[in-house]
C-alpha cells in the first residue's frame, strides 16, 4: 500500500436527482490523502463540502469516478472511517458512556473481554476531558461537551480515517479554541489521518497540513490546495504573530473572498 | 429587628398564598361550573316527569349500585364492579394481542419499503371497516361469544398500533441512522438501540388511540355478544327498563375511558421527560 495515497479520490463526480432534474453537486474531484495527514475542506456554504465528506465516509456513493481507502474501494460506510457529525448525533437515550461504548463494542468486542471494552470507553472519554460527565445523558451536558463525546466516539473506534463535518461549528470561540488544541494533541498522539470540513480560516490554517479550497457550486470542484508548512506542535499564541501563518491565512482569504466571492453576493 | 423581618415576611406570604389560591380556583372553577350546568339542565329537563330519571334519582340508584359492586348471583346478575372488570379484561387481552402483532408489524412496514407498499393497500382497505363487522368472523372462528368480543378489540386496536409504529420508524432522524451505518451496527442493535427508543413516543400515541377506540368498541360488541360486561349490562338494564342504570353506565364508561386516556398521557409525558 502506498502511504502517499492512503485515500484516493479520482475523477469523482456527484449528482443528485431532484424534482427539477439532475443537480450536479461535485465534478472532477481529484485528491490523494497521505497516511497521518490532516486535510481541511473549506469553501462557501452549499459548495459541496459535506457531500465530499459523506462520499469519503461511504454514506453516499459517487455517480462517477472512483474512491479508494487503503487500496480498497469505498463501497459503504464502516467503522474504519469514523465520522464526527456536524450536530454531534449522540443518541439522547444513552449516557455519554453508553454512546461511546456502542462504538467500542462494535469494533473491539470480537477480540476483547468486556472489562477491556469498558476501560477503552472510559479512557477515551478521559482523553477528551469528560471524566466527570461519563454517566450523564446528552441532554444534561453543554454543546461543547456533546461535541467532545462525538469526537470521543469517533476516536474510540481507532479509525484509519477520521472524518469531521464542521465539528466545532456550533461552539463559542473559547470552547472552540480549547477543542482545537485538544484535537491537535490527539492527532499528534494517534497519527490519525483526518479530513475536516470547516468554514473557519484560522481553524483551517492552525490544524491542517493541507487546505483544500473548493470552488462555488453547482458542479463544484477543487480550486486550489494550500500546503501549510508550519512546524508542529503548533501554539496558537505564537502563531498569531507569525508572518508565515499570516501568509497562509491571507492566501485562503484571498481565495474565498476575491477568487470565489460569496455565491449570494455574485 | 426580628419582628420587623417577620412582619414584612408575613403579608407577602399570605399574598402569595392568595395568588396561588386564585390560580387554583381559576383552574378548578370552570370545569365544576360546567358540571353543575350540565346537571342543572338535566334536572330542569326531567323534573316534570317523563322517561328519563332526574339527577337525584340517578344518584340514589348509583349509591345502591356502588354499595355492593362485587356481588354475584349467577352469570346474568353480577355487580357493576364485575361488569366493568370483565370489559376491561377483554380490552386488555384483545389489546395485548394487538400490540404483540401490531408493533412488530409496524417496525417491519416502517423499515422495509417494499413490505410497506405491499401491505399498505390492505391496511387502507380494512381500516375504515367497523370492527363490529368482524364480530361474525370471530364467532365463526372461536365458536364462543367471549373470545369473539376480544377479537373485535384486537381488530380495532391493531390499525393505530401498526400505523403509528410504522410512522415512528420512518421518522427516525437520518442522523441516528447514519450513526448506525458508520458503526455498521447489526440489525438487532439498530432495533434495540436506535429504532425502538426513538419510536417509543409514536408507539405510545398508537397505544393511546387504540385504547380509546377499544373502549368505544367493547360496549357495542358486548351488547351483541352478551355475557358479563358493561356493554351487556347497559343492554340488560334497557330490557329491564332501568333507565337510571343506563345513565350511570354512560357516566361509568366515560370515567373509565378518561382514566385510561389520562394514564397513557401521563406515561408518555414521563417518557418525554426522561429523554
Ligand atoms: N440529498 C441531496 N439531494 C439534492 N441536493 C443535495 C443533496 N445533498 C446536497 N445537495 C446539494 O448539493 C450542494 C452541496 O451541499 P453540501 O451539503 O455538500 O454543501 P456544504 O458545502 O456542506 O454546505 P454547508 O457549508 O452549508 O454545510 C447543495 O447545493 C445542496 O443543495
Ligand atoms: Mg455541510
Amino acid at each position: 500500500m502506498n502511504p502517499e495515497k492512503f485515500v484516493q479520490i479520482e475523477k469523482v463526480g456527484m449528482s443528485f436527482d431532484t424534482k427539477k432534474g439532475k443537480f450536479v453537486a461535485l465534478k472532477d474531484i481529484d485528491l490523494n490523502i497521505k497516511q497521518g495527514e490532516f486535510v481541511s475542506l473549506i469553501g462557501h456554504s452549499g459548495c459541496g463540502k459535506s457531500t465530499l465528506l459523506n462520499l469519503i465516509a461511504g454514506l453516499t456513493l459517487p455517480t462517477t469516478g472512483a474512491m479508494l481507502c487503503a487500496n480498497r474501494e469505498i463501497a459503504g460506510p464502516g467503522p474504519e472511517r469514523a465520522v464526527v457529525f456536524q450536530n454531534h448525533s449522540l443518541l439522547p437515550w444513552l449516557t455519554c458512556f453508553e454512546n461511546v461504548y456502542l462504538a467500542v463494542e462494535r469494533v473491539f468486542a470480537a477480540n476483547e473481554p468486556k472489562a477491556q471494552l469498558k476501560d477503552r470507553t472510559t479512557k477515551v472519554l478521559e482523553m477528551v476531558g469528560l471524566a466527570h460527565a461519563i454517566h450523564k445523558y446528552p441532554g444534561e451536558i453543554s454543546g461543547g461537551m456533546k461535541q467532545r463525546v462525538g469526537i470521543a466516539r469517533a476516536l474510540a473506534m481507532e479509525p484509519k480515517v477520521l472524518l469531521m463535518d464542521e465539528p466545532f461549528g456550533a461552539l463559542d470561540a473559547l470552547t472552540r479554541a480549547r477543542l482545537q488544541d485538544e484535537l491537535m494533541k490527539i492527532c499528534d498522539a494517534t497519527k490519525a489521518t483526518t479530513v475536516m470540513v470547516t468554514h473557519d480560516v484560522d481553524e483551517a490554517v492552525l490544524l491542517s497540513d493541507r487546505i483544500v479550497m473548493m470552488t462555488n457550486g453547482p458542479a463544484a470542484t477543487i480550486g486550489e490546495i494550500l500546503h501549510v508548512d508550519l512546524p508542529r506542535p503548533r501554539a496558537r499564541l505564537t502563531l498569531a504573530h507569525d508572518p508565515q501563518y499570516m501568509k497562509y491565512r491571507s492566501a485562503v482569504i484571498e481565495f474565498l473572498y476575491a477568487k470565489q466571492s460569496h455565491p449570494l453576493a455574485a | 429587628m426580628m419582628s420587623a423581618t417577620t412582619g414584612s415576611g408575613g403579608p407577602s406570604t399570605t399574598e402569595a398564598d392568595a395568588a396561588a389560591m386564585r390560580a387554583m380556583l381559576g383552574a378548578v372553577l370552570p370545569p365544576v361550573m360546567g358540571m353543575v350546568l350540565l346537571i342543572g339542565i338535566w334536572h330542569l329537563a326531567t323534573m316534570n316527569g317523563g322517561s328519563i330519571p332526574t339527577p337525584g334519582k340517578t344518584w340514589d340508584a348509583a349509591a345502591i349500585l356502588f354499595a355492593d359492586p362485587f356481588y354475584s348471583n349467577g352469570p346474568n346478575d353480577q355487580g357493576i364492579g364485575w361488569n366493568i372488570l370483565s370489559s376491561l379484561q377483554r380490552v386488555a387481552i384483545g389489546f395485548g394481542f394487538a400490540a404483540l402483532v401490531g408493533i412488530p408489524a409496524g417496525f417491519i412496514l416502517g423499515r422495509f419499503a417494499t413490505m410497506a407498499s405491499m401491505i399498505n393497500p390492505i391496511i387502507s382497505l380494512l381500516r375504515p371497516v367497523s370492527p363490529l363487522a368482524w364480530l361474525p368472523i370471530g364467532l365463526l372462528v372461536f365458536k364462543k361469544a367471549d373470545p369473539a368480543a376480544t377479537w373485535t378489540i384486537f381488530i380495532c386496536s391493531i390499525w393505530p398500533m401498526i400505523m403509528n409504529t410504522a410512522q415512528g420508524v420512518m421518522r427516525v432522524p437520518q442522523d441516528y441512522l447514519n450513526v448506525a451505518r458508520v458503526l455498521n451496527l447489526s440489525e438487532w442493535k439498530i432495533v434495540t438501540k436506535i429504532l425502538f427508543p426513538s419510536v417509543l413516543p409514536y408507539m405510545l400515541t398508537g397505544i393511546r388511540l387504540s385504547i380509546g377506540t377499544a373502549w368505544l368498541v367493547i360496549v357495542a360488541a358486548e351488547m351483541l355478544t352478551g355475557g358479563v360486561g358493561i356493554g351487556f349490562w347497559v343492554w340488560d338494564e334497557w330490557n329491564n327498563l332501568k333507565v337510571e342504570h343506563i345513565i350511570i353506565a354512560i357516566f361509568v364508561i366515560g370515567i373509565v375511558g378518561l382514566i385510561l386516556e389520562q394514564t397513557l398521557l401521563f406515561l408518555a409525558k414521563q417518557l418525554r421527560m426522561e429523554s
